[in-house]
């Protein structure tokens, strides 16, 4: 029998509702690999007697017949969310001992449909990062490893965490966020799916905010069905966030019937590029076949602005991170820094931000602060919105021209090793998010799938990008493409 | 280059973050290489492109301009790190 840790949530909804297995048991599992972890770093924070707690009442609403698809199952949370009575830092030093007194809805919901905590999940540094090593609590270890090597290697970020406690089965499911890819590369990276959302479908009340009209929070799993049932689970209006959408939700698990027939999947050419490796290139010609063979109708597309959508990204999300993350001034939370004999509130503030961020944090807040500086927010700022409108614009383009779902690579590399990126140029960083960010500004739903694997064993992923709160067809076509792709590697248990 | 050591100093400050003199120049060759990433932005057109506001356009939801929080005020200094009295507690504003 297997460990039930390893379960996905669609097998272990249905063996708690048949009593096959208790919501105690199944926490246990994910308890005892959680322990058993510690190389991977992964947890951030442990929460075991949270977990066994909130099992047991899971699995009085079960025997009650009252049982949610979610009810009992056990999820890592990334340490974005706030939890309250439960230590919530955003990766970051300055938020020091920081305790919410509140929930975010994402979690809110969450327990409400009976989910239990495992605990919470490393991350870049406020999400900023693309590798997991900005975090204060120090860098994931993926649970993957290179053929014949045993140099450490990054889960992707900023979700890192997350992406390797579900590759790890370390847990059932977590949460994600993703502002630029932070949801999509740590999960090709370590080969299991991630999803983000439609801007608007999930609440972003709670969850700590970097930069707001680009941040989605979302599931990563080891199924698309298991992303499905996780999504319903999280959507739907908050008043408590005005961009979170007065939509209804649809029932995304019925979504998925696998017919795939006469579906128009674009292939973007901007999106080819010089240089991409043999292996990326191969994957995606694959993914083509598989969606072609399934019945699916694939067709050409020029999303003409694409290679602006980096520069417009690293302009937007700093500016809105600097007015973020001005609230982190050593008043109201967190840390504060000491002060020598004469100096007042001023020292404090910068003395405070200067030790509380990391470098990479304090890069990106000091790009931001200067892009809208007087003199400068037309240059940058105002026009970086501008361009963002023309990106929009190429999808909308695209999809009234009937095109149903968009087919590209998720990453442009497998995972690479940790520290590495701090030998190049902080734009040869960036570079990882040039497949991600665009669906990010535009505001789309797009899913990472494992779809292959590299000749040195490391995973790779697809993405699908889907048109706005059509997650549902999105959903089903990278079903469609979970099937016929048949990912089932794991990661060999080292740690 | 285009950041220098004095522009790197404003950027800082406007962020409200301390850096040593002796880390402005090294802060600046930083700054300078992002923005010269972001210079790409000025071979695109946008005259006559309405610069994006909301992610999807729709109208923000009214509410009745009543009280409906409050009485929190221990939850609410409960993470400070030094609250006195009801209140959060600086160092000395006024000289």
């Amino acid at each position: 029998m297997t460990d039930l840790n390893n379960l996905t949530i669609s097998d272990a909804r249905d063996k708690l509702r048949s009593r096959d297995i208790s919501a105690v048991e199944l926490a246990e599992a994910c308890n005892k690999a959680a322990a058993g972890s510690d190389a991977l770093n992964a947890y951030c924070l442990k929460t075991p007697d949270l977990a066994l707690e909130m099992a047991a009442a899971a699995d009085l609403r079960i025997a009650a017949g009252d049982a949610p698809d979610m009810c009992g199952i056990p999820l890592g949370i990334k340490d974005l969310f706030c939890t309250k009575g439960v230590t919530t830092q955003a990766a970051s030093k300055i938020l020091t001992g920081f305790v919410p007194e509140y929930e975010s809805t994402v979690t809110s919901k969450l327990w409400d449909a009976g989910a239990v905590m495992v605990g919470k999940l490393n991350m870049d540094e406020f999400a900023m990062g693309s590798s997991n090593e900005t975090s204060t609590y120090g860098s994931v270890v993926s649970p993957w490893k290179s053929n014949g090597s045993n140099a450490e290697l990054t889960p992707g970020g900023s979700s890192g965490g997350s992406a390797a406690a579900v590759s790890a089965d370390l847990c059932l499911a977590a949460t994600g966020t993703d502002t630029g890819g932070s949801i999509r590369q740590p999960a090709a990276f370590t080969g299991i799916v991630g999803l983000k959302p439609t801007y608007g479908r999930v609440s972003r009340w709670g969850v700590v905010a970097f930069a707001s009209s680009l941040d989605q929070a979302g599931p990563m799993t080891k199924t698309v069905r298991d992303a499905a049932i996780f999504l319903q689970a999280i959507s739907g209006h908050d008043a408590k966030d005005s961009t979170s959408a007065d939509i209804a939700v649809p029932d995304f698990e019925a979504a998925l019937i696998g017919d795939i027939r006469g579906k128009k999947i674009a292939i973007p050419k901007e999106y080819r590029q010089d240089g991409m490796p043999t292996e990326i290139e191969k994957l995606w010609n694959d993914g083509a076949d598989m969606l072609r063979d399934a019945g699916a109708e694939i067709v050409d597309i020029s999303l003409p602005h694409t290679k602006y959508a980096l520069p417009a990204y690293y302009v937007l999300a700093p500016a809105e991170a600097s007015s973020n993350l001005a609230r982190y001034d050593g008043v109201r939370y967190g840390l504060r820094a000491k002060l020598q004999a004469g100096e007042g509130i001023n020292e404090m503030y910068a003395r405070t931000r200067a030790e509380g961020f990391g470098p990479e944090v304090r890069k990106r807040l000091m790009v931001g602060a200067y892009v809208l500086s007087a003199g400068f927010y037309d240059a940058y700022y105002r026009r970086a919105q501008r361009i963002r409108t023309l990106i929009k614009q190429d999808f909308e383009n695209v999809f009234a021209d009937g095109v149903d779902a968009i087919l590209t690579p998720a990453t442009p590399t497998a995972a690479f090793g940790l520290g590495e990126m701090a030998q190049l140029d902080p734009i040869e960083m960036y570079l990882n998010d040039v497949f991600t960010v665009t669906v990010n500004l535009a505001g789309l739903p797009a899913i990472s799938v494992p779809a292959g694997m590299t000749d040195a064993g490391l995973p790779l992923g697809l993405q699908l990008i889907g048109k706005p709160w059509d997650e549902g067809d999105l959903l089903n076509t990278a079903y469609a493409m979970e099937l016929c792709a048949g990912f089932v590697s794991k990661a060999p248990k080292w740690w | 280059m285009s950041i220098d050591k004095d522009t790197a100093r404003r950027a800082a400050h406007l962020a409200r973050i301390e850096v040593a003199e002796d880390e402005l120049e090294k802060l600046a060759g930083e700054l300078s290489g992002i923005l010269d990433f972001m210079e790409q932005l000025n071979e695109v057109d946008v005259s006559g492109v309405e610069p994006m506001t909301s992610v999807t356009p729709m109208r923000l939801k009214r509410r009745k301009d009543v009280v409906n929080d409050g009485g929190q005020q221990a939850k609410i200094l409960s993470n400070a790190p030094d609250a006195r009295e009801g209140f959060f507690a600086v160092p000395k504003v006024v000289e």
